[in-house]
């Protein structure tokens, strides 16, 4: 029975192609950059543009799933804020570090189930639900901080944001951490394969058995969860928590995830492909500073490359479609 | 009610029972509990209050009505109508008439409708990103136009024509029951409109059947896109200024309108008047919510609940109605 259920599956994505145009893509900008500027091609200035990176892969990490399995979630920045003030406060009034580690995963996942919840009992589509999500979260979040900033964290608590292990800050080994689990989930386990038919084709994942309503529940939770961890990563390095922080992060980890080549249309993609994402993402941004381009541009820039990835996204699918 | 005139058989009253959205039982009650929280609730001075406060909501559910028709989204129109209120209030503190102000807004929300129709339309990319790529491009236009300040002192014009009222109503809401008239007649009395609802049915077979498909459905997100920007002026003339970012979270409160009006994602179901409801429902939420001083986040919040309630309703709304019916 294994061997016929295991042929049923797709291939784990063994080209890595397209990645290595992602590679490339790094080295000409970091290229480009280090002609520009002396102070880019140095080993501190590439660990902090890691640490970047990290804050952005970990909010899109869980967002990959999601797409992967067809769906989106609109609610991983508000989420986050959610969580960073819930988190915050937690770690203030009780003073434990480690109250506050608990009040954002268990918050964050409970936020990602609501959304499961949601989309499967009132049959509303994936992206109003948690596009409500994402205001409620919102709304509760600004209320909650009534215009106060929690800041001034313990150096242990901090030491998840700002800290170093080996000479490599901690941000970059969460992120290591969590994109070796993503990419174990997704290639070697049942569930994580099950989740690309599922993007591919739900009615077929259904009728091959696969229990819908419960996967998606997983996927939400693990991207409500991933929301959870990043506020914690986030709030230990700025040591400071409100609730501005986590909205303006929705539209580049999208960004980040349709630059990794996931497809809007669900079944295809990858966790590797969400990481050079990031990273391709946060040495824009980087550019974009050293150029002078005030950051309120930053939308109008990460907004293009949402377009421009989506088009490409499209001209892929007519290649492979036709 | 056996000596009634008119014989009301299960089935009839079933057929007008579910002609009725959700909403409108919510509606009523929120009308009856606020009346009784606060007597001057239901006030001619209130009332008009809450007409104008409706008038700018109902400016973006409307078209956004026609976009989910299509089984389409438009997340850009918040951000839109955000940097159109920037560019008039931009051009008229240049010194320009407010005609070609308006004309220069227009032709920004053609642009943003032209190219969110025309990725949705021709590429088939789902409408909920191309839309926040657009709603990224707006901000960051927006904001980089006028660094994050607030533009004020144009001419007071604006809030003369926002405050002025004929007969007694106020002008904005005559330019909501105008545009609603005229959307009503687009969507139900022109081809056009049959396209609409067709294409959300499925837009394949619009297309074979000889219709330029892709083109109706481009104009939807024109119609959307260039209406909102117009309706700017309402905006300015409500805050007296034009600050970039300030309507951002406006295309949540019309994207629920739409939905609690009962128009839903699929197969093109929905229309105009239950818009109008939903955006009654909000508008008369936040203004009782304001009555009891309740904090504007809070207020987001009931919305979103008030959506999921809705939609709870509708949802068993069948069964209720086949229970009362019989």
């Amino acid at each position: 029975m294994t061997t016929t259920q295991a042929s049923l599956l797709p291939a784990p994505p063994t080209v890595p192609i397209p990645m290595l145009v992602r590679l490339a893509m790094i080295v000409v900008i970091c290229l480009a950059l280090s002609f520009t500027s002396p102070a880019f091609a140095t080993i501190d200035n590439g660990l902090n543009l890691l640490r970047q990176a990290s804050l952005l892969f970990l909010v899109a990490s869980g967002l990959t799933l999601v797409i992967i399995g067809g769906g989106l979630d609109l609610s991983i920045g508000a989420n986050l804020t959610l969580c960073a003030c819930l988190s915050a406060s937690a770690i203030k009034y009780t003073g434990q570090p480690m109250a506050g580690v608990a009040v954002s995963l268990v918050g964050g996942t409970l936020v990602g189930l609501t959304n499961g919840l949601l989309i499967n009992r009132l049959k509303i589509p994936p992206f109003l639900a948690t596009f409500g999500m994402l205001w409620v979260a919102q709304g509760i979040a600004y209320w909650f901080m009534a215009g106060q900033v929690i800041y001034g964290f313990s150096p242990a608590f901090r030491f998840f944001g700002s800290g170093f292990w080996l000479g490599v800050p901690v941000p970059i080994w969460v992120m290591l951490a969590v994109g070796a689990g993503c990419l174990a989930f997704l290639t070697r386990t049942t569930v994580g394969r099950e989740i690309y038919i599922m993007g591919a084709n739900e009615a077929a994942a259904s009728l091959s058995g696969i229990p819908i309503a419960r996967r998606r529940m997983l996927l939400y939770a693990l991207s409500g969860f991933a929301a959870g961890l990043s506020a914690l990563i986030y709030v230990a390095r700025l040591n400071a928590a409100e609730p501005g922080i986590g909205e303006p992060l929705l539209l580049p980890a999208i960004a980040a995830v349709l630059v990794g080549g996931t497809s809007l249309f669900g079944g295809s993609g990858s966790i590797l492909g969400t990481l050079l994402g990031a990273i391709i993402l946060t040495l824009i941004v980087a550019a974009l500073n050293l150029l002078n381009v005030g950051s309120a541009w930053h939308p109008f820039v990460t907004g293009a490359i949402v377009l421009l990835a989506m088009l490409g996204d499209a001209f892929a699918a007519r290649g492979t479609r036709r | 009610m056996s000596d009634q005139a008119l014989p009301i058989t299960p089935a009839t009253a079933r057929g007008l029972l579910a002609g009725i959205p959700g909403v409108a039982f919510i509606l009523l009650a929120m009308i009856v509990v606020f009346q009784i929280g606060n007597p001057r609730f239901l006030s001619a001075v209130n009332l008009a209050n809450i007409g104008l406060q409706a008038s700018l909501l109902m400016m973006l559910a409307l078209p956004m009505t026609l976009v989910i028709l299509t089984s389409g989204l438009d997340l850009s129109v918040g951000a839109l109508i955000g940097l159109a209120a920037v560019i008039i209030a931009a051009l008229l503190v240049a010194g320009l008439s407010i005609f070609t102000a308006l004309a220069v807004a227009a032709g920004a929300g053609l642009v943003v409708g032209l190219l969110n129709g025309f990725m949705i339309s021709t590429f088939g990319l789902p409408a909920f990103v191309v839309t926040l790529g657009t709603m990224g491009l707006c901000e960051g236009l927006a904001l980089a136009l006028t660094n994050g300040e607030p533009i004020g002192g144009f001419t007071p014009a604006v809030e003369a024509f926002y405050r002025s009222a004929v007969l007694g109503v106020p002008t904005p809401v005559l330019v909501a029951v105008a545009f609603y008239a005229l959307l009503s007649l687009v969507l139900y009395r022109t081809r056009f409109g049959i396209y609409i609802i067709a294409i959300g049915g499925n837009k394949d077979a619009v297309h074979l059947s000889g219709v330029r498909a892709d083109l109706v459905h481009m104009a939807v997100y024109v119609v959307c896109s260039v209406s909102v920007a117009l309706s700017a002026v309402l905006l300015l003339g409500r805050a007296n200024s034009a600050h970039p970012t300030v309507a951002i979270g406006m295309e949540f409160e019309a994207i629920a309108a739409v939905v609690l009006g009962g128009t839903s994602f699929e197969k093109g179901q929905g229309g105009l008047f239950g818009t109008v409801l939903g955006v009654l429902a909000i508008t008369v939420l936040r203004n009782g919510l304001n009555l009891l001083s309740v904090d504007p986040s809070l207020q987001v919040v009931c919305v979103g609940l008030l959506l999921i309630a809705a939609l709870l309703i509708d949802r068993n709304r069948k069964r209720v109605v086949t229970r009362i019916a019989e």
